[in-house]
């Protein structure tokens, strides 16, 4: 396969990576696939386990998401796609949800799935062990249960109508009922070595260097499923990352495999094709976390004061190498219900001197730490910048370096000032941006809750009355005036939405496929002779 | 004596491997960071109830002193624990990366130490020559720079500009089937990583082995060896190196337990599966019962390895044998 047969390429890529997102499914390439060959890929870091649903890491999903599948998966627009759900329904009260499944569809060997093992999972296996759809399952479903061998019926107490949007592989992981009932799921020996539904049975892993896949002929989608082997290999070292995508003996990076600025580099060199498409779902989106319960940053005119010292467009074009956005709000703009029409903070340093003036705050109350995200050079980068800019705005602040452990501590006990942090939208803010300003999640024990204790009774009620909203209007109404609620009361300091790129060489096809982008099965993935 | 001597040290370095088990216990949980919130945040998070379940699970909610009463039962039976995280028990995990590391610690320490002799060797017996300063240089570059930048210039040499070698692994993605095959294929992927390891220790030893070479030439015993007429080579074989080689004997065990637990770096730039990068990754996620059987393990190797080059020092210079004896 040329160069010349694709659309779209290097540089050109990343800049239509809109393109991509308007045509979901649509690939590079026209040619008809072709079977076999060996798709190699990097686990980083390596899976501590593959047994999805226990363990939600990306790397984990990353390598598991090829050997399990959920009811659905989403298009790059966001739309619902049949998975282990052939077709789906959805009661006009908004109660009701029926899954009608795949008949042909068998666990890697050879038992038969159904609707059985939809029940175990969702309604067992998971409330223990996933604390995400736990909380979803306790909150919103009332029964879960089976129809048949090849139907589910999902009934919920209230209507939740981002519930369609919960049937993703790292929400719900179908797990085969006849390997983990009745055992102890963390100690399942399965959970080394998985027996999932999806197009690659697990062949082997081969610790610190490599975990082995191969298409399974018994898949139920004869038509996909081009790829005969998939390899992972473990590489920790981000220059050797680099090296083994040049020496062509790694054909995919995922996002984050490299920095920023060798993605721009890569993005160069003949023959590799670079797209920011497939991260619609999760729409990574970053932010300064401030403490709340303290000051200086329970003073509102301090908080306006951070977002007017940042600034935004700097971050995202020269610390991230145009691989981020600027936020606004809450809600990523690929995310449902994103409202643009809220209160600016636009750069402006004086004003932010000015604003921290204002707050009548002097001395050791201007004096903070900020904690920041220990995943890489760009972020240590961020946390330099920010520390710069707040410093010019008249705060005194130190960076408190901590490793990811130090990180998730400090922020899940409430002992921070100033932290970095991003999260996954989701595709719906009911769940994954209200998590991080309702009241009842100002919870200890995950960086992924209201670590900074924000409470709003107002903000309560319109996440509680949009989550129940059916109606698409009045539904936007509410997430809006949330929206503009909460960039008011600067709950966050939100900094810019991740658009990390997925860099391949230009023999692969179909890459990215869906809003979940390389953590889908990648079953339609061939590669050219 | 050599066997009385041997008993003394193995009782020695059960009383140390007990010290280190109770020392590593102790900072191991002192230090800041806590495994069941880790869990919870790779689950995806969870709320307080979630993680006290973890942390009772990981037994954990006990006192310290509980836990280590178990760790130290645990460990008299001669078992290292089971870790939660990677669902698995302690010793498996270590035992598949032992041989990893062994390989390419004690291919980097042959390196070392034939390398390291023959320039200190070198430079030492033509003191102050062209070959004496160009020898210094090379070692000295060496010494001061650093192991990663090293790593990474001989990947980017004889792996990207050359093809030579391959870049990471232990072994080809395709291993081959035949067992000569792969043990060449595994050689080749051994080379940069042993080479960028062992050249660092190389350049120490080369600059030890060269003052001793100096020192012993100036000698009296040389000295009449040379009046007697006796070649330059084989003096410097049979008197010199002998005698110089000793002072690395002392260097070596503790460079060698360096090595076991100590090539992270290595590890990581060249992807390889030893025993440091599974304590690296184990620190950053505080798993516990790997931190714990990867140092304990290294603390046992580090003395057996002492207590043989202890027995070796004796046998390359029996005067030792006679001042213990005296």
């Amino acid at each position: 396969m040329s160069k010349n047969n694709f659309a779209i390429t290097r540089r050109m890529a990343l800049l239509g990576a809109t393109a991509l997102i308007a045509l979901p499914g649509v690939g590079l390439a026209q040619a008809e696939p072709v079977d076999g060959g060996r798709l190699v890929l990097i686990a980083r870091p390596e899976p501590a386990t593959l047994g999805l649903g226990l363990n939600l890491q990306a790397p984990t999903i990353y390598v598991g998401g090829k050997i399990f599948e959920s009811l659905l998966t989403y298009s790059n627009d966001l739309k619902p796609m049949p998975s282990l759900a052939k077709s789906w329904s959805i009661s006009n009260d908004g109660l009701t949800y029926r899954f009608e499944l795949q008949q042909n569809a068998t666990w890697h060997d050879g038992t038969p799935f159904t609707s059985a093992d939809v029940v175990f999972t969702a309604d067992d296996m998971m409330r223990s062990s996933h604390p995400r759809w736990k909380l979803l399952a306790e909150t919103y479903v009332e029964r879960i249960e089976a129809d048949g061998d090849f139907a589910v019926i999902f009934t919920l107490k209230e209507p939740f109508s981002a519930f369609i949007y919960a049937f993703e592989l790292s929400s719900l992981p179908i797990m085969a009922k006849h390997v983990y009932e009745g055992t102890n799921y963390r100690t399942n020996p399965a959970n080394n070595a998985p027996i999932g539904t999806g197009p690659f049975q697990f062949v082997s892993w081969n610790r610190g260097q490599s975990i082995e896949l191969e298409r399974y002929e018994d898949y139920w989608d004869e038509s996909d499923a081009h790829l005969d082997r998939m390899t992972f290999l473990v590489i920790p070292d981000a220059a050797s990352r680099e090296t083994a995508f040049e020496q062509q003996l790694v054909d995919v990076l995922r996002p984050g495999d490299v920095e920023g600025f060798v993605a721009r580099r890569l993005s160069d060199t003949d023959g590799v094709v670079i797209t920011t498409a497939g991260e619609e779902f999760y729409a990574p989106h970053a932010f300064i976390q401030m403490n709340l319960r303290k000051p200086p940053f329970n003073n509102l005119k301090i908080r306006q004061a951070v977002m007017h010292a940042v600034d935004r467009d700097f971050i995202s074009n020269n610390i991230w190498f145009g691989m981020a956005a600027p936020a606004t709000g809450p809600v990523s703009s690929r995310t449902a219900f994103y409202e643009p029409e809220v209160t600016a903070y636009p750069f402006n340093v004086e004003k932010a001197r000015s604003l921290v003036a204002e707050s009548g705050l002097s001395g050791d109350d201007l004096k903070v730490t900020l904690t920041p995200l220990p995943y890489g050079q760009q972020w240590d980068r961020t946390a330099e910048y920010i520390a710069q800019q707040l410093t010019q705005a008249g705060l005194d602040v130190s960076i408190q370096g901590v490793d990811v452990s130090g990180w998730a501590q400090a922020l899940s006990t409430w002992e921070f000032d100033l932290a970095l942090n991003y999260t996954y939208q989701y595709a719906h803010p009911a769940l994954g941006v209200a998590r991080h300003y309702l009241s009842s999640n100002i919870i200890q024990g995950t960086p992924a809750a209201n670590n900074q204790g924000y409470s709003n009774p107002e903000v309560d009620r319109l996440f509680a009355e949009a989550a129940n909203s059916v109606e698409t209007e009045e539904t936007q109404r509410l997430y809006s005036e949330v929206q503009k609620l909460l960039v008011d009361d600067v709950a966050l300091g939100w900094i810019f939405e991740m658009r990390s790129p997925t860099i391949y060489r230009d023999t692969v096809n179909e890459v990215v496929t869906s809003a979940i982008g390389v953590m889908d099965t990648m079953k339609a993935t061939w590669k050219a002779a | 004596m050599t066997y009385r001597v041997f008993l003394s040290r193995l009782g020695n370095g059960l009383l140390v491997l007990m010290g280190v088990a109770i020392m590593n216990f102790t900072l191991v949980h002192i230090a800041p960071g806590d495994p069941a919130l880790i869990f919870a945040g790779e689950a995806g998070g969870g709320d307080e109830t979630y993680v006290a379940q973890l942390r009772q699970d990981m037994g954990l909610d006990r006192p310290l002193v509980t836990q280590f009463a178990i760790y130290a039962g645990d460990l008299l039976r001669g078992d290292l624990g089971y870790s939660f995280r990677n669902q698995r028990d302690v010793a498996s995990m270590i035992a598949e990366r032992i041989p990893a590391t062994l390989l390419l610690t004690l291919s980097a320490f042959v390196i070392a130490l034939v390398i390291g002799i023959a320039f200190g060797m070198l430079g030492g017996w033509f003191r102050d020559t062209a070959i004496d300063r160009g020898l210094m240089v090379v070692t000295l570059v060496l010494y001061a720079t650093p192991l990663f930048w090293l790593a990474l210039m001989f990947v980017l040499f004889f792996s990207v500009r050359l093809g030579w070698f391959p870049p990471f692994g232990m072994q080809s993605v395709i291993v081959p089937d035949a067992p000569l095959d792969r043990i060449l294929d595994i050689g080749r992927h051994l080379v940069l990583p042993a080479f960028s390891l062992g050249l660092f220790y190389a350049a120490t030893y080369a600059r030890l082995v060269r003052a001793s070479v100096i020192n012993v030439a100036n000698a009296d015993f040389v000295k009449t060896a040379r009046a007697k007429g006796v070649p330059g080579s084989r003096i410097l074989r049979v008197h010199v190196l002998r005698n110089a080689i000793l002072p690395v004997f002392s260097l070596a065990s503790v460079h060698i337990g360096q090595l076991v637990g100590g090539a992270v770096l290595t590890e990581t730039v060249f992807a390889w599966p030893g025993i440091g990068r599974l304590m690296f990754d184990a620190i950053l996620q505080r798993d516990y019962p790997v931190i714990l059987g990867v140092f304990l393990t290294t603390a046992l190797l580090v003395i057996l390895i002492n207590i043989v080059t202890d027995l070796l020092y004796r046998i390359v210079d029996p005067r030792i044998e006679s001042t213990a004896g005296n």
